[in-house]
């Protein structure tokens, strides 16, 4: 079996002093898909935020290794130069900066950061020509400022594919289905899976079946409280989707 | 009562026995020297400011009154065409017209090729010629007694750019209006006078652009007066770089006709003490204006822009955008008075004002005014004083962008949503470059 890309030990943490999450064990491999699925306010976004390193998340046991470093001990940034990728559930809008400036500004800085050259102008618009074709976006929404004024759909659809561009190691999609048409999904969708290698991973924080249907797990956990309390493979989440979360819950909670 | 008048009255003393001597000896035509006297008279009686003025409250000009008064009455100065070179927009091909301490300097300027329906000149050369336009409306709608500087300003009046437009004539390209303050020993005070009259359905784009030579104190004192006719399209930009010494007091006071289009900006980086007041009366129906303003000021610096829109007439739009960015100690002051008269049905008028304070000690005094006499209108306004948006700085640094970079270009962002209103390339393109030096300034010393 490959090295882990990431091993979540026992990893507690929470906000302003109130404990979300409660001993998190979570192992990815390269090459694998995890979803995490669970009810609102079981704390997955929480983990997202965590593992990205938004400051207030504040980590209180275990630790998480990524890739064989301290992952907690890295700022957001140089978590994101060594490969980790978050695509938010709520991406934020920057007005005044230009889609494609601010896009080419972190491409540049994670290959600064591995000693590449940095690319110009020209030479980005041909990466960035062929990942549009990818989610099918349109030319004018590289020319708008970040995010701003998107609809939802836009919104996801610049996350996954700024995630094409930066070529994550691990990426971590953030209740990316939310909110979106099915088309939006599939496309998405689609989008993730043609990004997927036997040397990388994605951690698929959902809380609907739904997008499951469309990007197929390894592995399928549900979160509760803070703590993973069942792991299975895609076939558990065909059995959320019957059941919903209340039979897992209940036993939980006794 | 009697000490506060006398105080005052000390304070202005040497400047009104200035404006009499000029008022007295100033050549011109009667309608002109009755102006000037008018001046006289109205800044006799309202002196300059005090903070006790509601306009003036978080403005103290007492350090500008006491600078020593030494009007300008020439454009000769002794400056050359090479200490130009800093203030040339990048790729400008166009003409410019250069004007020394207030007063038109031919020899530095470069006229326009000549175009039919449109006049590019001074408004002592209007003066000479006894152009009717200007009769008919200098001084005709920026009040005199606005302020004493008003006042002041209309007691001196001689130079400053005149710009006439006839119905239909379209300027093939902008104009830049430099104003250049070169103080020395004989003179320190600038009061240009800008006329622009945009007949029917014409259009221009013109630049007003304020700078000092060297880093001694001087005092500019300003009104341009903009006519919009019919379905005219007027785009004015107001550039304020002088050095930190600089007074800076000027007034840009715009008359809507209907239909017309009105985009004014003000971008002020300079000056130890600038107040902007921009007052917009639209007295025709279907007007569309937009003020656009930003100031990124430091060290001591204080920044006022005080700005009216004046809905008189239904059906008109009114948009207003201002952005402040403050480090070191300074201080900003934006005050926005929207006017929606009892007739003005329809209006649309928004206005939102935006201030980042780069540091603690910095601060802004937002006040938007509305005044809505009528029922049936959509009027919104927003004023924030704040930090850089955390969520945005966070997002930026899982995109990898480090934490002092994103820091940057959220500023720079944040100053660029105004400058990309400009539609005059070379003039953004030169605004960024003044920006982006006194933002790094500004975010270093923080």
């Amino acid at each position: 079996m490959s090295q882990p890309l990431i091993e979540i030990k026992d990893l507690s943490a929470g906000i302003n002093g109130k404990q979300i999450l409660k001993g998190i064990n979570l192992t990815v491999r390269p090459g694998e898909v995890h979803a995490i699925m669970g009810p609102n306010g079981s704390g997955k976004s929480t983990l997202g935020y965590v593992l990205a390193g938004r400051k207030g998340y504040d980590v209180t046991g275990g630790s998480v290794t990524y890739d064989g470093k301290d992952l907690i001990a890295l700022p957001p940034e140089d978590r994101a130069r060594e490969g980790l990728f978050l695509a938010f559930q709520y991406p934020v809008e920057i007005p005044g900066v230009n889609n494609t400036y601010f896009l080419r500004a972190a491409y540049n800085e994670l290959r600064k950061h591995r000693k590449q050259e940095e690319v110009d102008a020209v030479d980005f618009l041909a990466i960035v020509k062929e990942k549009m074709k990818l989610l099918e976006l349109p030319d004018s929404m590289m020319k708008r400022a970040v995010n701003e004024g998107f609809s939802g759909g836009e919104k996801k659809r610049n996350e996954i594919f700024q995630m094409a561009v930066l070529d994550p190691k691990l990426a971590v999609l953030d209740e990316t289905d939310s909110g979106l048409d099915i088309d939006a999904l599939r496309i998405v969708a689609e989008g993730v899976n043609k990004l997927k290698r036997p040397d990388n991973a994605a951690i698929v924080i959902t809380h609907y079946q739904r997008l499951l249907n469309y990007i197929v797990p390894d592995f399928v956990h549900v979160l509760f409280d803070g703590r993973l309390i069942k792991s299975g493979g895609k076939e558990l989440a065909l059995e959320l989707e019957e059941k919903g979360y209340d039979w897992l819950i209940g036993k939980h909670a006794k | 009562m009697t000490t506060t008048k006398s105080k005052l009255a000390e304070e202005s003393a040497t400047h009104l026995a200035a404006c009499e001597a000029f008022a007295a000896s100033a050549t011109g035509p009667e309608w002109l020297r009755t102006l000037r006297r008018n001046g006289v008279t109205h800044f006799t009686e309202l002196g300059f400011p005090t903070t006790k003025f509601e306009d003036w409250i978080y403005c103290n000009v007492a350090p500008l009154t006491k600078l020593a008064f030494k009007p300008a009455t020439s454009a000769d100065a002794g400056v050359t065409a090479e200490q130009l070179a800093p203030f040339a927009f990048p790729g400008w091909t166009g003409s410019r017209l250069v004007f020394v301490n207030g007063h038109f300097a031919p020899a530095l300027s470069t006229l326009p090729a000549p175009q039919k329906g449109v006049t590019i000149t001074s408004l002592a050369a209007a003066l000479a010629s006894g152009d009717k336009l200007v009769e008919a409306q200098l001084a005709h709608h920026a009040s005199v007694d606005g302020s004493g500087f008003s006042a002041l300003n209309t007691a001196f009046i001689a130079d400053g750019a005149f710009i006439a437009l006839a119905p239909n004539a379209v300027a093939a390209e902008p104009v830049h209006l430099l104003f250049i303050s070169a103080p020395g020993d004989t003179a320190n005070t600038a009061q240009p006078r800008n006329l622009i009259v945009a007949g029917a359905n014409s259009s221009a784009k013109v630049v007003e652009h304020y700078v000092s030579l060297g880093g001694a104190a001087h005092f500019t004192n300003a009104i341009t007066e903009i006519i919009v006719g019919e379905g005219a399209h007027i785009e004015h930009a107001k550039f304020q770089e002088e050095n930190l010494e600089a007074f800076h007091i000027a007034t840009v006071q715009a008359t809507l006709a209907r239909d017309s289009r009105f985009l004014s900006h003000s971008i002020s980086t300079g000056a130890r003490l600038a107040r902007h007041n921009i007052h917009l009366v639209m007295t025709g129906q279907g007007v569309d204006c937009v003020m656009n303003g930003l100031y990124a000021v430091g060290g001591k610096q204080l920044v006022d822009h005080h700005t009216v829109a004046d809905h008189t007439v239904p059906h008109c739009n009114s948009h207003e955008f201002y952005h402040g960015i403050l480090g070191g100690s300074s201080r900003g002051v934006f005050n926005g008075k929207i006017y929606v008269r009892k007739d003005a049905q329809k209006t649309d008028a928004k206005q939102t004002s935006r201030n980042f304070l780069l540091t603690d000690t910095a601060t802004v005094n937002a006040k938007p005014q509305l005044e809505i006499l009528a029922d049936d209108v959509k009027c919104t306004h927003g004023a924030t004083v704040g930090q850089l948006n955390d969520e945005a700085l966070f997002y930026c640094r899982t995109r990898g962008i480090a934490e002092v970079n994103a820091r940057r270009l959220l500023t720079h962002a944040f100053a660029s949503e105004i400058v990309n209103r400009i539609t005059v390339e070379p003039v953004r393109e030169h605004l960024e470059q003044v920006l982006w030096a006194r933002l790094e300034e500004l975010i270093e010393k923080k």
